[in-house]
């Protein structure tokens, strides 16, 4: 659907050359939901305006929907544009022009008589459920409505591509997971490939099938979202799951301090119940997550086991064989 | 004011409007071209064109330079050629578009900077022609900022006319150093002022009112949308 590759953009500035982005290579497949993952000034934005050329790389391929668009004549780039549709930041709706005219637009640029415009138009605003809005300016809507018009206005020309340039950056939680939702609907019900940057770890958590991490310019990791936050050492991992704040000092039962990583199979198993029972030993939870990722639940406890060493000692063996401990504490008390 | 005098005062008022409002016609037509240029050509611009835009710049910036009082004598033949006269507020109107041009265009560059750049790049997003873009998103959101610089351009223009009247071209002005100057008729020049300051407040607030009325940005604006 989306292939880049070996993308790269230097910028120049007076004498100097910033480089932007450096080898980049991605594919994003029909029907997913891909995140690019960065910091800011990591080189997302440039790098998702590279698919639609709202930034020419310096160096490499992009090729949207079967087309390599860099070798498209300006009139074909123009054509192939209104088949990728695109949500801002800061929504980019048009101040002047009420949100029914804002959801027209693209369907004008593409040519559509007015009977069907209107239709269309209508129809896109329940579909967003702001129907009631089509004669509102713009500057009259909270942020979270606002973006439900840029993601109408996106769609309005039936796109099979959907590019969110930090769509939720600027909207509160609550918001942002409304927009989200909307997007994952669209994202099921539309079969909408959707490719979007971002630099909250939730949005990668909450609809993203496959993410990359983004560092300086540089892709450092590509892969699926549930496999990446089920593998401690990954650089999701790392950016997920920070060390644990609770210090070793917080150990104080003189037992073994251990940290588990769950996931998949393992998420659902009662295996702290399953280590009293067959070993005599006590588990003291210290600190933990355990959420859902897209259909997989995925997470990771600290505790601390007690008993006798014995016990204790067979309770690791078990968790190790289990494959889930990922880390244990260097000594016992 | 005996009854000519007060005659004159109307006439010469009708003399300033016929000259700024033509004038007003003719600079808006080739101001809003001329400030689309500016922004359309500069670097990083939707039609780059860095020579041009160099060219175009100092033209304006010379227009600009020049005190309307040596402008308007520059180009007397200039004001023959296109009127046939120097004389007259026909002839006047020539230097009153000259030098407004340069100014009226900066204005409407001006204005179309401060379109928020995201909104022309949504419009290229979706595939929109270059000509789209101006007439669809740039203009139409610099509407509010067109008409307040209109306003400021239409108000020059009557200072200048006023100034233009004063060397044969006819209007208020020329009534007043005629009249209020030279023939110390303070009531005249009173008059001739009085006039001005209405037409400069009226302009004014004209401006305003057409202003707000295009500008969709605040939301919290008297009038119901919706």
């Amino acid at each position: 659907m989306i292939e880049l590759r070996g993308i790269s953009k230097v910028y120049r500035q007076g004498g100097r050359e910033l480089s932007a982005l450096q080898d980049v290579s991605l594919r994003v497949d029909p029907g997913e939901v891909f995140g690019v993952l960065g910091q800011s000034g990591a080189g997302k934005s440039t790098l998702i305006r590279c698919v639609n050329l709202l930034e020419r790389p310096t160096q490499g391929r992009v090729r949207v929907n079967g087309k390599e668009l860099l070798s498209l004549s300006p009139e074909e780039l123009r054509l192939a544009r209104q088949g990728i549709g695109m949500i801002f930041q800061h929504f980019n709706l048009f101040s002047s022009q009420t949100v029914a005219a804002n959801v027209a637009y693209p369907l004008e640029v593409a040519g559509l008589p007015r009977e069907q415009i209107r239709a269309r138009v209508a129809e896109l605003l329940a579909l967003v459920g702001l129907s009631d809005k089509a004669d509102t300016y713009p500057a009259r809507l909270s942020g979270g409505q606002k973006q439900r018009v840029g993601i109408a206005r996106a769609l309005a020309p039936r796109p099979r591509i959907l590019l969110s340039d930090e769509a939720t950056s600027s909207l509160d939680p609550e918001t942002t997971r409304s927009v989200l939702a909307l997007l994952r609907d669209l994202n099921r019900q539309l079969g909408l490939t959707i490719l979007l940057i971002t630099h909250q770890m939730e949005v990668v958590k909450a609809i993203c099938d496959t993410v990359a991490v983004l560092e300086q310019g540089r892709l450092v990791e590509q892969g699926k979202v549930v496999e990446l936050l089920s593998r401690p050492g990954t650089h999701l991992h790392g950016l997920c799951y920070p060390p644990f704040t609770t210090g070793e000092s917080a150990v104080l039962r003189g037992g073994q301090r251990v940290e588990l990583s769950l996931s998949g199979e393992h998420s659902t198993r009662p295996i702290l119940s399953t280590l009293a029972r067959r070993f005599d030993v006590d588990a003291h939870l210290l600190e933990g997550s355990l959420e859902r990722v897209g259909e997989a639940r995925v997470g990771r406890l600290l505790f601390e086991l007690t008993g006798a060493p014995d016990a204790v000692s067979q309770a690791l063996a078990f968790l190790r064989e289990q494959g889930v401990t990922s880390e244990e504490a260097a000594h016992a008390w | 004011m005996p009854g000519e005098l007060t005659h004159s005062l109307w006439v010469a008022t009708l003399e300033t409007l016929y000259m700024t409002s033509v004038a007003t016609v003719l600079v808006v037509l080739a101001g809003l071209p001329l400030g689309v240029l500016l922004v359309l050509t500069d670097r990083g611009g939707l039609w780059e064109r860095p020579a041009l835009h160099r060219v175009l710049g100092m033209l304006v910036n010379v227009g600009r330079s020049v005190p309307f009082i040596i402008l308007m004598v520059a180009i007397v033949p200039l004001t023959r050629l296109l009127v046939g006269t120097t004389i007259g507020t026909t002839a006047a109107i020539v230097p009153l578009v000259v030098a407004a041009i340069p100014f009226m265009g900066r204005v409407v560059e001006q204005g179309l900077r401060e379109v928020d750049s995201g909104l022309v790049e949504a419009a290229i997003a979706m595939g929109s022609t270059h000509r789209r873009v101006v007439f669809r998103v740039l203009l139409p959101e610099a509407l509010p900022s067109l008409v307040r610089g209109t306003a400021l351009v239409v108000i020059s223009l009557l200072g200048y006319s006023a100034m233009a009247g004063a060397v044969g071209g006819g209007g208020l002005g020329d009534l007043a150093v005629k009249y209020g100057y030279m023939r110390f008729r303070t009531d005249v020049m009173l008059g001739c002022l009085a006039v001005l300051l209405a037409l400069v407040q009226l302009v004014q607030w004209l401006g305003d009112g057409v202003a707000s009325r295009f500008d969709h940005t605040s939301p919290h604006s008297r009038r119901a949308h919706d």
